[in-house]
């Protein structure tokens, strides 16, 4: 189902936490929401499932406005990040719970939880208590209780962050799976630009309870519109790197780093700010900067150095592990500058 | 079972220090069925007559089963009430956004810190005047006002510990706030409710001060006055039925005692951390 925040305000009081949010997600699709701690991703999504109620504005669902309808009644299925099983329950009458409240005949739950139960591949399970459970597998259930009375929309809050990394690759992928097989529209809440990136067909990226920038994973991370979403999305981060630029020459304050772009904004000095990947700096590099590499981390197929330059600023670098650089090692490694990301004094994107 | 130190100096020095109360309790129960000497410590011969209250009802006192049948619905009714309101009150004030809240709270315990005595009088004045002096519902209703404060207590600490996403989590699954409370909250708060019923109950059933004053009359005597009748009663003195009525008053406690220490230390602990 098509799912539309239309100017939705949510305030606490006197703090508004979002003002005027616009966001449309499409049916089918899988939209991450993501941010940084704080910035208001749970709030919406509970505006949307109903549990906060909204100041401005309006919620629709499909072609229905939802705003003043209690959450009992909007068919939002939830995954809390807590899970939220019912733990004097089994699994199987937690997974049956939206079902029994809806009264419906017990064959006809028993039928539901199983065919839900092999979806998640939890049919093993059903007996069980929570406390019995492994965090991947009450994740399991949570999902299959969100899902199994057939949702409009599934709504997941940081549901990767209380499992431990192997679980959460796991259940990354999971999820996607089960989203896809059932075709349900979902909204993921997470401050993970990773799972961000894996899971979802887009990505809104939020910061102070506004949206930055909508777009597909690999569109937002070329075409970031800002500094903060340039420095959201990629692992390791990017590095940026303020100074002027004057004839399509940059230099930074100290004169560490001095390179020629391929922009030109006239003779006129400019501030400016770089963003420099670190698959845009190495060896290969076109323009070199001299830099002494102050860390080393191997990954196995991949090393990452971070490159100090004379005046202390840090460049960040990925390399395959061929490259045999060491710690304390003076280089001149190239910046590929038909790659770099260019933002205005503001952080904008130029 | 095995341990890593000796037991038997722990064991023999707590029992050493416990002979006293064994010999005390041993006591009680041989003097209620035999006769002893002046003067003597050994027990002559046996006897059933202390126990003549069970069959024959003593001068100018009601029936032992009258008062226990009154003992019985003054402790069932005063817990049922307190867990009523405890259980109910105390979701309220740990959940929802109760108006003076704090104050609420905060009164609550100070009603409790007050001696029931200061109140008596005060109490006695009002059910005089509205006409449930001498009555069952009378001294019911001021004992479980008086146990109220506690159990609220006791009751929204154990509510303060359930997770809020549980209820939330109902919610979206479409039930009620009331089907919230009775089917995913109570149940994980069932051991408070069932400690704070054994408790209220035994507080019911050893109340003495309240029914006292407010409920004398053999009609709705219980068997904390009646037993305190008998040792009052200077003409009649017998030290022997005092204590076979005290035995009498404390069995249906242990039965209850033995009965429930099983359920008390099996109750389900939650958790849902993986
Ligand atoms: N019930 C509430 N009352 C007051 N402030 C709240 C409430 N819930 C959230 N906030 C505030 O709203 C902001 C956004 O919170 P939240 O949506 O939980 O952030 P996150 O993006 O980390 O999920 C935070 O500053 C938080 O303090
Ligand atoms: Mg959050």
């Amino acid at each position: 189902m098509r799912i539309l925040l239309d100017q939705f305000t949510k305030s606490f009081g006197r703090l508004t936490v979002i003002n005027k949010m616009d966001l449309e997600i499409n049916d089918g699709e899988m939209i991450a929401l993501l941010g940084p701690s704080g910035c208001g991703k749970s709030t919406t999504l509970f505006a949307i499932c109903g549990i906060h109620r909204v100041s401005g504005g309006r919620i629709l669902f499909g072609g229905k406005d939802v705003s003043n309808i209690p959450s009992q009644q909007r068919n939002v299925g939830v995954v809390f990040q807590s899970y939220a099983l019912y733990p004097h329950l089994t699994v199987a009458e937690n997974i049956g719970f939206p079902l029994m409240i809806r009264k419906e005949s017990k064959a006809e739950i028993a039928r539901k939880v199983d065919e839900i139960a092999e979806l998640v591949h939890i049919g093993n399970l059903l007996e069980r208590r929570p406390a019995q459970l492994s965090g991947g597998q009450q994740q399991r259930v949570a999902l299959a209780r969100a899902l199994v009375r057939k949702p409009d929309v599934l709504l997941l809050d940081e549901p990767l962050a209380n499992l431990d990394a192997k679980l959460r690759l796991e259940m990354r992928s999971e999820i996607r799976r089960i989203q896809l097989e059932t075709g349900i529209t979902a909204v993921l809440v997470t401050h993970d630009q990773v799972e961000a990136m894996s899971m979802c067909d887009r990505i809104a990226i939020m910061n102070e309870g506004r949206i930055v920038q909508i777009a597909e994973p690999m569109e937002m991370y070329k075409n970031p519109v800002s500094d903060f979403v340039a420095g959201f999305l990629g692992n390791p981060p990017i590095a940026f790197v303020d100074g002027v630029v004057t004839d399509g020459q940059f230099v930074t304050a100290s004169g560490a780093m001095a390179v020629s772009l391929p922009f030109n904004d006239g003779a006129r000095e400019r501030k400016i700010r770089l963003g420099i990947r670190p698959e845009f700096f190495g060896p290969g590099g076109a323009q070199p900067v001299a830099g002494k590499i102050t860390f080393v981390e191997a990954q196995g197929r991949e090393t990452l150095y971070d490159v100090a330059l004379e005046d202390g600023q840090i460049l960040r670098s990925i390399q395959t592990a061929t490259n045999t650089a060491t710690v304390g090692e003076k280089v001149n490694w190239g910046i590929d500058v038909e790659n770099i990301l260019l933002f205005d004094e503001d952080g904008v994107r130029l | 079972m095995t341990s890593n130190y000796r037991s038997w100096p722990m064991i023999l020095a707590l029992g050493v220090v416990t002979i006293p109360l064994v010999l005390m309790y041993v006591y009680l129960f041989v003097d209620t069925v035999t006769n002893t000497a002046p003067g003597s410590v050994v027990p002559h011969e046996f006897t059933g007559e202390h126990w003549r209250f069970l069959w024959e009802t003593l001068p100018g006192r009601p029936s032992i089963y009258v008062a226990t049948l009154n003992t019985f619905v003054f402790a069932t009714a005063t817990t049922l009430i307190v867990l009523a309101i405890s259980s109910t009150a105390g979701y309220a004030i740990s959940r929802l956004n109760v108006p003076f809240r704090a104050f609420f709270l905060a009164g609550v315990m100070v009603l409790h810190a007050f001696p029931t005595v200061t109140l008596i009088i005060a109490i006695f004045l009002i059910l005089q005047f509205i006409g449930l002096y001498n009555t069952l519902i009378g001294v019911i209703l001021v004992k479980a006002a008086l146990e109220l404060p506690f159990g609220i207590w006791i009751m929204k600490g154990f509510y303060d510990t359930v997770p809020w996403e549980i209820e939330m989590a109902g919610i979206q699954d479409g039930a009620s706030r009331l089907t919230v409370w009775r089917k995913l909250v109570l149940p994980q708060v069932m051991p408070a409710v069932m400690a704070l019923g054994i408790f209220s109950f035994l507080a019911g059933w050893s109340e003495f001060i309240l029914p006292l004053v407010l409920a004398p009359d053999n009609k709705v005597q219980v068997l904390s006055v009646y037993l305190a009748a008998l040792i009052a009663d200077d003409n009649n003195f017998d030290m022997a039925l005092f204590k076979s009525v005290g035995v009498f008053y404390v069995v249906p406690v242990i039965i209850m005692f033995l009965f429930f220490q099983g359920k008390l230390m099996s109750i389900y602990g939650g958790g849902t951390k993986g």
